[in-house]
């Protein structure tokens, strides 16, 4: 059993297809492009809440831990280690911010759940590395470990203490957040006008400068930082190359096994701050069960994104945007969100059918897209229960459309020893 | 060859010995650091269980089985099915609902229900197969959506369907008519307490398993691609077909993990109803190395554990979660020792070789082609 699983070559490609990175200016090309086509969406539909700044600021808050989850991912799978124990090691994450959040202040907290992350870190490595275990399998028992630990622990340090409980710690001291002061209430009021895009713009800038918790700058800056490491150094490129090919990196002098310990430790350390982020920052408080899956959609946000920070920032936000907006506004503005579906499905059907002449798959989409426009238009809101699921469905979708474009480090998910023939 | 035999099976069983005492020790240093009775917690955990728990972990373990066994079909084949969690709550939901409305007598409706759990468990299974076919979306990502999906799904459903228990603010499907209920065998002397019935389905499902991937072509062509992939393609196996199929067949067997839970203890479907088993059917394959047997003793293990755990808090002050602790630490130091085991054997094979080919007249080098 390879951890990599079963590849099926879904299309056949006869060219790669120009493959370019996006430049500085498309980037904000695009970004003022999807503001432009969220005013419009609110404006249609008059779903404020699609772009209220309280939306996007619950956004922010949604999407870190997952940013965070993910960037873990992206450490460990840059490496050629897949991390599916990521939600065990977030779990431990939020214990340890828990613990020590409690008993030694909040930025001790955040330390401990850095720590305890990377504590599930150095179990997965172990395994993969030392021992050279399928990634899958050890992930899933990461997971179980992770589960139990917080919960045994939970009951063993929590129960007794004031407002604490088997299940949950006493409310923790919160950490800094940051407001610039004269601009937030400025663009507050510029937002409060409702004015098509500039309001939008606004709210969208109100909330990166209200009320930023500090860990959320620290993700930004974690980010950033991953980046500059692992695509502008040396260090990091032997790192990625112990996730391509292995045993090329071996014959040219680099320590294979000691580049993905290092992997999967920060690996585990960023994971770990995910969940402390959550404990500390998110609800004040350790509880039971607090991390959702939110490990595995960190993983999901991170191949969303190619394997790259960038698109990883971009797979978390997608995620925590819809997130925000379901929990905010519910029903309503998820079905706002069908309009846009709507007209997604219909463009890509026309696309098939006129572009690239495939008059079944055309004919589908289209057929499709009409359907969730008529429940567009027949319905008032979406089931409450429906409206949950949206950052799943979310995700399937856009991956869906994505996968066949992304690539996964080529050595990922393989077992590597050192001097066997792969 | 007898001797290589009597070593590769000492070999086997070395594996999951080793596993357990790992497990016996991380979980004592744990109690240890917690500051917890270490003796005590051993002592409860060891004890020999009352004919009422037996009758538990055996029906625990029936459970854990029909779920391990849909995992493991996705396993022989390198697919990693985490949506055996979603899968069986769909389908027990619409069997629940088929089942409760009664169309159909006594033992035939029992069937047709069943039936129905297998289709609405594969169909589900096949949203991920598809994705994976012809959008190449890794079916560990997508079943996992698919679970957060399916609770929203089934809640919503739910609702629609429910019929409100007098007494409680517990909504559930309409219960099962007596006739098709099946409240199990007095297998267990001393208790009043049944093994569930379709404890004869989970039996069923593992010859089935058995038997279609080592006494099939497709269960061949499943475990080829399984151990390599281009050389199953390249005799002529469609691997996107086995996909799909095989998916199918988890998702299908998985639609079946809920069923003796319904008909034989719960008879509806109900916002109570326990959720969880895909995941410990994920370690209870990995424990029984996907064999039907193996996977047998890893039920039941995982059951004693869960079972026995029950007693911790009350009798020895101990968060019973201990045994999360030790369900992981064995599944990850069955596959660490195996791996070890794996390897050693290799080691010896190779030492094995060595020495018969030391033993016999070195061979001139001319004749090397010929032997090879």
């Amino acid at each position: 059993m390879s951890a990599a699983g079963l590849r099926v070559d879904s299309t056949v490609v006869t060219a790669p297809p120009p493959r370019r990175r996006l430049s500085g200016r498309a980037i904000v090309l695009l970004a003022i492009a999807a503001v432009f086509g969220v005013a419009t969406l609110r404006v249609v539909t008059g779903a404020d809440d699609i772009a209220s700044s309280g939306a996007l600021a619950a956004a922010i808050g949604l999407a870190v831990p997952i940013g965070l989850a993910g960037l873990g991912g992206l450490w460990s799978e840059r490496a050629g280690v897949v991390n599916i124990g990521l939600e065990g090691m977030m779990i431990l994450g939020t214990w340890g911010a828990g613990f020590f959040g409690y008993f030694y202040g909040p930025w001790a907290g955040l330390l401990g759940a850095l720590v305890l992350g990377m504590f599930g870190g150095a179990i997965h490595a172990l395994a993969t590395v030392v021992f050279g275990v399928d990634h899958i399998v050890s992930g899933v028992a990461i997971n179980i470990i992770g589960f139990g630990v917080a919960k045994y622990l939970a009951a063993r340090a929590f129960t007794g203490l004031p407002g604490g409980g088997p299940t949950q710690s006493p409310p923790l001291k919160p950490l800094p957040v940051l407001t610039v002061p004269w601009l937030s209430p400025a663009l507050g009021d510029l937002e409060g006008e409702h004015i098509f895009f500039v309001s939008d713009l606004a709210g969208i800038l109100r909330a990166l400068v209200t009320e930023m918790s500090v860990v959320t700058l620290i993700a930004i800056a974690l980010v950033v930082l991953t980046s500059l490491v692992l695509w502008r150094t040396a260090f990091g490129l032997r790192l990625r190359s112990c996730g391509e090919s292995p045993v090329a990196a071996e014959t040219l002098g680099v320590n294979v096994y000691r580049y993905k310990f290092i992997a999967v430790l920060i690996s585990g350390g960023l994971a770990g701050l995910g969940g402390g982020y959550l404990a500390l920052v998110a609800a004040n408080i350790f509880r039971d069960g607090q991390t959702g899956g939110r490990g595995y959609i960190g993983l999901a946000a991170m191949i969303f994104g190619n394997w790259r920070p960038g698109g990883l920032v971009g797979g978390s936000a997608l995620f925590g945007y819809t997130d925000a907006i379901q929990l905010r506004g519910g029903g309503t503005v998820v079905h706002a969100l069908l309009l846009f579906l709507a007209v997604l499905i219909l463009g890509i059907g026309l696309w098939q059918l006129l572009r690239r002449r495939r008059v079944v798959q055309g004919v589908l989409a289209i057929a499709a897209g009409v359907l969730v426009a008529l429940w567009y238009l027949v319905t008032e809101t979406v089931p409450d229960e429906f409206a949950g699921t949206t950052p799943y469905v979310a995700t399937l979708l856009v991956l869906a459309f994505a996968s066949q474009r992304l690539r996964m480090p080529a050595a990922d998910g393989q077992p590597y020893r050192k001097g066997e023939a792969q | 060859m007898r001797a290589v035999d009597l070593r590769r099976i000492m070999l086997a069983l070395a594996a999951p010995l080793l596993a357990v005492l790992v497990a016996f020790a991380v979980t004592s240093i744990v109690l240890l650091l917690a500051g917890d009775p270490v003796a005590q917690v051993w002592q409860q955990l060891l004890t020999s269980p009352p004919p009422r728990l037996v009758v538990g972990i055996i029906n625990g373990a029936v459970v854990y089985y029909i779920s391990a066994i849909a995992v493991a079909i996705g396993f022989r084949m390198n697919l990693f099915n985490i949506g055996v969690d979603g899968q069986y709550r769909v389908a027990a939901f619409a069997a629940a609902v088929f089942a409760g409305q009664g169309w159909l007598p006594g033992g035939l409706n029992i069937l047709v229900a069943l039936v129905i759990a297998m289709i609405t468990g594969a169909l589900w299974a096949g949203i991920a197969a598809w994705l994976k076919v012809q959008r190449g979306v890794s079916e560990v990502i997508s079943t996992i959506m698919l679970n957060s999906i399916a609770t929203g799904l089934v809640a919503y459903l739910l609702g629609r369907v429910a019929v409100r228990a007098q007494g409680s603010n517990a909504t559930s499907t309409r219960e099962i008519p007596e006739a098709s209920r099946m409240p199990g065998f007095a297998l267990v002397a001393g208790t009043p307490n049944k093994v569930y019935a379709l404890i004869l389905l989970a039996v069923l499902v593992g010859v089935a398993y058995w038997m279609v991937l080592n006494k099939t072509r497709f269960g061949y062509d499943l475990r080829a691609t399984g151990r390599s992939e281009s050389a199953a393609v390249a005799s002529g196996v469609n691997v996107r077909r086995m996909v799909l199929i095989s998916m199918l067949l988890s998702g299908g067997v998985a639609g079946l993990v809920g069923m003796p839970l319904l008909f034989g203890e719960d008879f509806a479907y109900g916002d109570t109803v326990q959720s969880g088993l895909g995941f410990a059917g994920i370690a209870v394959a990995l424990l029984g190395r996907n064999h039907p047997v193996g996977i047998a003793f890893a039920a039941l293990l995982w059951s004693y554990l869960d079972q026995q755990s029950n007693g911790l808090q009350i009798k020895v002050g101990v968060a019973p979660e201990i045994v999360l602790i030790i369900q992981g630490v064995i599944v990850l130091a069955v596959v660490i020792a195996y791996e070890v085991v794996r390897r050693a054997g290799l080691a010896m094979e190779r030492a094995r070789v060595a020495r018969e080919l030391a033993a016999a007249k070195p061979a001139p080098p001319n004749r090397e082609g010929a032997s090879v």
